[in-house]
């Protein structure tokens, strides 16, 4: 299997067999807060991706020249909030001064995901899984894509869940079902759906 | 002690503290660095008032304003001219203070509440015309026979109003008599759309006087039909006592205008048939002249509605408690703020 090869079952594997929100269960606190209005669930899912691409390579770096480098890998959790939580910040100064558009939509869901469990997720998991053939560690183009792919996965589940839940505000439900009780039974269906795409092998 | 621990222990002990003290540390410091220089750097001009409104504003991040969070909503008063009095949470602590920042006049609007103008309607105290048990809703019902209950502009307590709330504010007491909880209330008006006999009215918080009852019938008529036995007849004895002549009397009905009321609830002691209801019954407070402060100016005299304050110009007033209704209106019209009510 060529590279691209490998960057498409990382991607397939990102967005639907090891889906972030669906069936690792991180990130659920942005999935049932902000997945109330299209737009909005496309603003968070963006500042996602974003986040998530930096603070895999970053992480990296940091994980094999730094942590690796000194055997201080016990520190990994706390080395990477300290870098995701910086990384966060510095990136919201940049994009505010020189993209005020896109800090525009951005803006309000940077800070929300400085410490989501979801980005420091796959900041942990870039160093502990491996390439299709399973003795290969990623590497740092793997760690970044890795990140992107799995910030795309969230998004388009967060996206799905919104028009779901935008379609359900004009269903005739009860009213004890309204509002949140309805929108758990959904993610929970949407993730059995989700547990049909375990065990693809590609 | 600690020296001779650091001494025998030290090489070992320090040797694994050390790397990653310094490497965390470390790591903080060089991004604390890069944050501060950074925020030199890439710093945005932004106007004081954005910050101030934000630091006057609740914080909540809640979306009542309508904007993402706090700093939209404080961006938006600024940049785009909205509305100040917009924060729920806030309230008017938070349009007082952002009045001040933008150096505006503040307009806080009265909040309106629903008030259901009928005593009757509960299990116990309404007058049946026969035994209704179809869909349970007061727009099915009203169309049989006149409604299940003799009087025809009655409640009949089959719950429309509770059902169209929308914010949990109607419940159910023992006897089956719809309350509205005014703090969950937000005057939206729902009740009184879904009320087939428009009895939920709204009216302005700050009024406690309502008479409740909606029944044009003649007063003898009324009387027979009313279950709870306290109908307005149409006498008009509210209307010959009420200071400031707020109520009229019109199609066998008393009706208040709040705009002129003054709650002082005259009208809710002299009803015949305690149609009238007074929240503040019993709570009511005098007002009383503080002697040392009063200057004379016969200005609460001139205002009390009820003639209750008398006194020469430049000499000291006095209030007769007995005429005193407890209006308030002096407090508010004295400019020496000699008046408090006790």
């Amino acid at each position: 299997m060529g590279y691209l090869g490998e960057i498409f079952v990382m991607a397939m594997t990102a967005i639907f067999i090891q889906n972030f929100v669906l069936s690792r269960f991180l990130g659920l606190c942005p999935y049932l807060g902000v997945s109330k209005k299209l737009d909005s669930a496309m603003g968070m899912g963006l500042a996602v991706i974003f986040v998530m691409t930096l603070a895999s390579a970053f992480t990296f770096l940091i994980q094999k020249y730094l942590l690796i480098a000194l055997g201080l890998e016990y520190l990994q959790t706390i080395a990477f909030i300290l870098t995701i939580a910086a990384l966060v910040q510095f990136v919201e100064m940049v994009i505010q001064k020189n993209a005020p558009a896109l800090y525009k939509s951005l803006g309000v869901y940077l800070p929300l995901i400085t410490t989501n469990c979801a980005v420091l997720g796959v900041a942990i998991l870039n160093t502990k899984t491996f390439r299709s053939d399973g003795i290969t560690p990623y590497n740092f183009l793997d760690a970044t894509l890795n990140g992107f792919f799995s910030g795309v996965g969230f998004t388009f589940v967060l996206l799905a869940m919104a028009g779901l839940r935008m379609r359900l505000e004009m269903a005739p439900l009860p009213k004890s079902m309204k509002g949140m009780p309805i929108s758990l039974i959904l993610a929970g269906i949407m993730a059995l759906a989700f547990y049909g795409f375990m065990g693809f092998k590609i | 002690m600690m020296i001779i621990l650091l001494n025998t222990a030290s090489a070992p002990l320090m040797s694994t503290l050390l790397p990653p003290i310094l490497i965390v540390g470390g790591m903080g410091l060089i991004f604390g660095l890069v944050l501060a220089i950074a925020s030199k750097i890439f710093f945005v001009k932004v106007d004081p008032r954005v910050t101030e409104i934000l630091e006057a504003l609740p914080g909540a991040n809640c979306g009542a304003c309508g904007e993402a969070g706090c700093a939209g909503y404080a961006d938006a008063i600024v940049n785009k001219g909205e509305l100040i009095n917009k924060c729920a949470p806030g309230g008017s602590n938070a349009v007082f203070a952002i009045a001040k920042i933008m150096g505006v006049e503040a307009s806080t609007t009265i909040r309106k509440v629903s008030v259901i103008h009928c005593s009757s309607g509960g299990y116990t105290n309404t007058n049946w015309r026969y035994s209704y048990e179809g869909v349970s809703s007061c727009k099915a019902a009203v169309n049989i026979a006149g409604g299940p209950n003799r009087c025809d502009y009655g409640c009949m307590g089959l719950n429309d109003c509770m059902n169209a709330c929308m914010f949990d504010a109607i419940s159910l007491d023992e006897n089956g008599i719809r309350v509205i909880n005014y703090d969950r209330c937000t005057g939206c008006g729902a009740c009184v759309v879904a009320c087939p006999r428009q009895l939920p009215q709204l009216v302005p918080i700050d009024h406690c006087v309502y008479i409740k009852c909606s029944s044009k019938d003649k007063g003898n008529v009324a009387k027979q039909l009313c279950g709870n036995n306290a109908p307005c007849i149409g006498c008009g004895i509210c209307s010959r006592n009420c200071p400031v002549n707020a109520i009229t009397v019109k199609d066998n009905l008393a009706r208040i205008d709040y705009d002129v009321c003054i709650n002082c609830g005259i009208c809710a002691t002299k009803c015949p048939t305690h149609a009238i209801q007074d929240l503040l019954a019993g709570k009511r407070k005098k007002a009383e002249i503080e002697p040392e402060k009063c200057i004379g100016c016969t200005i609460c005299a001139k205002n009390c509605p009820v003639s209750a304050i008398s006194g020469e110009l430049k000499q000291v007033h006095v209030i007769n408690k007995e005429a005193c209704v407890g209006c308030e209106i002096c407090v508010q019209k004295c400019p020496k703020k000699a008046i408090k009510m006790v």
